[in-house]
């Protein structure tokens, strides 16, 4: 047993951290406000080698660990969820690419996303099937050699930006086992019959872009399905027990930084004739924050660690999952809490990062959702 | 064009809470990273090796965590390192510093040395102008801007006031590298991963030729005596009131003390 990160995973995080610190600061604020981005900062953290860095050296990628990925991602959340997850969100999808992808599609595509020249988004959710992807309706029926597309998504990140979509469909509606009525398809973005839009007014990342997708007989070459047909649910898990652990980061990350503005900010202001910090409410709650990080930061490791280990231990990343989210929730409602009025304007800090974390309880799994597969895995 | 940098880990103090034990600053919970000028001349050696050719060492003298600031220098482009490593080293001032750097130099030829100004925990300003004194090289402080001739450089050095001046100086030299010569890469994770291949060289004292009283504080003429942070003063004066009165306060405070006339 050893608990210390290797050198070069040292030198990761000092990277991705001046990277953050140095670029992401400034421009927090404007893009939360106006619901934007500009791409130049995902090209020169594409430059730096900091996108996609999970994917293997043979498709243009660094090979290190999805643990590697997090700790990247760690970092950038600490700096700026809004930010972070519009760098980082634009390989969603190379996961399930790198794992179930023709040498072809993996060639195509994964290279691309390495160098900044495109995004993936990958589209499961739609407007009768949230947590219940099984229900998923669009369809994808065969023509030919081909397919045809059919049907909507919903909440796509990246939707609009994407030069590729990950589409998840019905291929064979009627099967008994309702895990095994999906495929998914890889689609350029710009074929005919599908059109995008952005989705404005979310509460928190902003700077990411989150759109709907309309399929319209959207015609599709035989060989946009990835890997074999009716495999689509199960390659979702394992899609997800990937890109779980990301968000497991994302939430230390974001509580990270509202611990680090609570006690700049606690010690600071005085009420009662002495800081706030003085108080023993104040020092329990951020005794509190500073434990559940620790908690959840060593509950992502192990299960990012395992993963690369090639053990993929679904109920430890589900327990990780909701553990560190929830978490990054009541963390930066107490760092607010403690800001009082300031913090309830965006001039101060927490009050995005109060925003920011509502999503890390939503996305990839509601919390609930979590929790049902770690009920499954302890009650069997 | 080969080029020497000097580098050192020191703690970031900016923003923590510092305390002082046995005359040290306590260095238990301080984030430790590159010296900010040495940064600086790590990105100017990068630049002036890529342009005419040639390498980059990076040397840095410090106990075993120091070897992050040699992997950093790595990682920005510089082709190879040597730690000087030994607590023998221990309680050396910037002339003893010097001697074993030039020890550690020994007759390997450099075109250009670069050293920070300065080292932002103990400021000496010294260390690279003394090692210029022991290697018998000309050397200019200072530097915001460096030009390479044939067999000579232009470096430009910042005064008070916003003036500036040029100097010349035949190579082999040494420069003091200032803040702000250059805008310093960000480390990469293709840079990050290249350093893995690469092996960093560890010498001790013993190993440079270099006796125990040659080294340390035995050999040293300044000793540190004491270190103290500074007494809490007086707080600053809150104006408090509507806009007016603290404007009009304000002024006032201004004007007593000869601001306003
Ligand atoms: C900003 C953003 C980005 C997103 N990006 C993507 C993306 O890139 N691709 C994509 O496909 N999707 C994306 N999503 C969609 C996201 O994954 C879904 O919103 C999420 O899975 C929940 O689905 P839903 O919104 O339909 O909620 P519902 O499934 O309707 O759930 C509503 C509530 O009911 C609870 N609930 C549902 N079922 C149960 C149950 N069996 N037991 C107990 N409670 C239950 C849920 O936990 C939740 O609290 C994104 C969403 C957002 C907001």
């Amino acid at each position: 047993m050893d608990f210390k990160l290797s050198k070069e995973q040292r030198d990761i995080i000092r990277a991705a951290a001046e990277f953050a610190k140095g670029e992401f600061t400034e421009r927090a604020l404007e893009f939360d406000r106006s619901e934007t981005f500009d791409l130049d900062l995902w090209r020169a953290a594409c430059e730096l080698g900091f996108v996609g860095t999970f994917i293997s050296e043979d498709y243009g990628g660094a090979g290190l660990g999805f643990f590697e990925h997090c700790l990247i991602t760690e970092e950038f959340w600490a700096v700026d969820p809004g930010i972070g997850q519009a760098v980082l969100s634009t390989t969603f999808g190379a996961e399930l690419i790198q794992l179930f992808a023709s040498e072809e599609q993996k060639h195509t595509v994964l290279p691309a996303l390495v160098e900044g020249q495109a995004i993936i988004a990958t589209a499961i959710t739609e407007p009768e099937a949230g947590s219940d992807t099984s229900r998923a309706a669009s369809t994808a029926v065969k023509d030919g050699e081909g397919w045809v597309l059919n049907g909507s998504k919903i909440f796509t990140t990246n939707g609009t930006l994407a030069q590729w979509v990950l589409v998840f469909a019905l291929t064979d509606p009627d099967n008994d086992n309702r895990h095994a009525r999906h495929s998914f398809f890889l689609v350029p973005a710009g074929s005919e019959g599908l059109e995008a839009n952005k989705l404005t007014g979310k509460l928190g990342i902003r700077a990411s872009d989150t759109a709907e997708l309309a399929f319209n007989e959207v015609k599709l070459d035989a060989d946009a399905l990835v890997g074999s047909e009716g495999q689509g649910f199960n390659q979702l898990m394992a899609f997800f027990n990937r890109t779980r652990l990301h968000i497991c980061a994302q939430a230390v990350g974001l509580t990270r930084a509202a611990l680090e503005e609570s006690v700049r900010h606690v010690k600071g202001r005085v009420q009662f004739g002495q800081p706030l910090a003085q108080f023993q409410a104040t020092q329990f709650k951020i005794a509190e924050m500073a434990t559940n990080m620790r908690a959840a930061r060593n509950l992502y490791y192990e299960a990012a660690w395992l993963v690369d280990q090639g053990k993929v231990d679904h109920g430890l990343i589900a327990m990780a999952k909701w553990f560190s989210a929830q978490n990054a929730v009541r963390a930066a409602d107490e760092a607010l809490q403690m800001h009082g009025g300031y913090g309830y304007f965006d001039e101060y800090r927490v009050q995005r990062l109060y925003r920011d974390a509502k999503i890390l309880e939503i996305y990839e799994g509601t919390k609930e959702v979590e929790k049902i597969i770690v009920a499954g895995t302890v009650l069997g | 064009m080969d080029i020497l940098v000097l580098v050192k880990n020191v703690p970031e103090v900016a923003e923590a809470d510092l305390e002082i034990e046995d005359n040290q600053i306590d260095l238990e919970d301080l984030v430790m990273g590159i010296n900010e000028w040495d940064n600086y001349a790590v990105e100017e050696a990068v630049r002036l090796a890529e342009a005419s050719g040639g390498g980059v060492t990076v040397m840095t003298l410090g106990d075993e965590e120091a070897e992050d600031v040699l992997r950093r220098g790595l990682a920005m482009g510089a082709g190879r390192a040597m730690h000087l490593c030994d607590e023998e080293f221990e309680g050396s001032d910037p002339a003893t510093l010097a001697r074993a750097f030039a020890a550690a130099i020994g007759d390997e030829s450099y075109d250009l040395i670069l050293c920070g100004v300065q080292s932002s925990d103990l400021g000496q300003a010294s260390t690279g102008v003394l090692l210029a004194q022991v290697l018998n090289l000309p050397f200019a402080t200072m530097a915001i801007g460096i030009e390479t001739g044939e067999a000579e450089i232009t470096v430009t050095r910042e005064l008070e006031a916003n003036t500036s001046e040029r100097v010349v100086l035949p190579l082999p030299a040494l420069v003091t590298v200032q803040s702000g010569i250059n805008q310093p890469r960000y480390v990469s994770i293709m840079g990050i991963r290249k350093v893995r291949k690469m092996t960093i060289g560890l010498f001790e004292a013993d190993d440079l030729g270099l006796d125990e009283d040659q080294v340390g504080e035995e050999a040293s003429q300044v000793a540190g005596r004491a270190l103290a942070l500074p007494e809490v003063g007086e707080g600053a004066e809150m104006l408090n009131g509507s806009l007016d009165e603290i404007c009009g306060r304000a002024v006032e405070i201004i004007r007593e003390k000869g601001g306003l006339s």
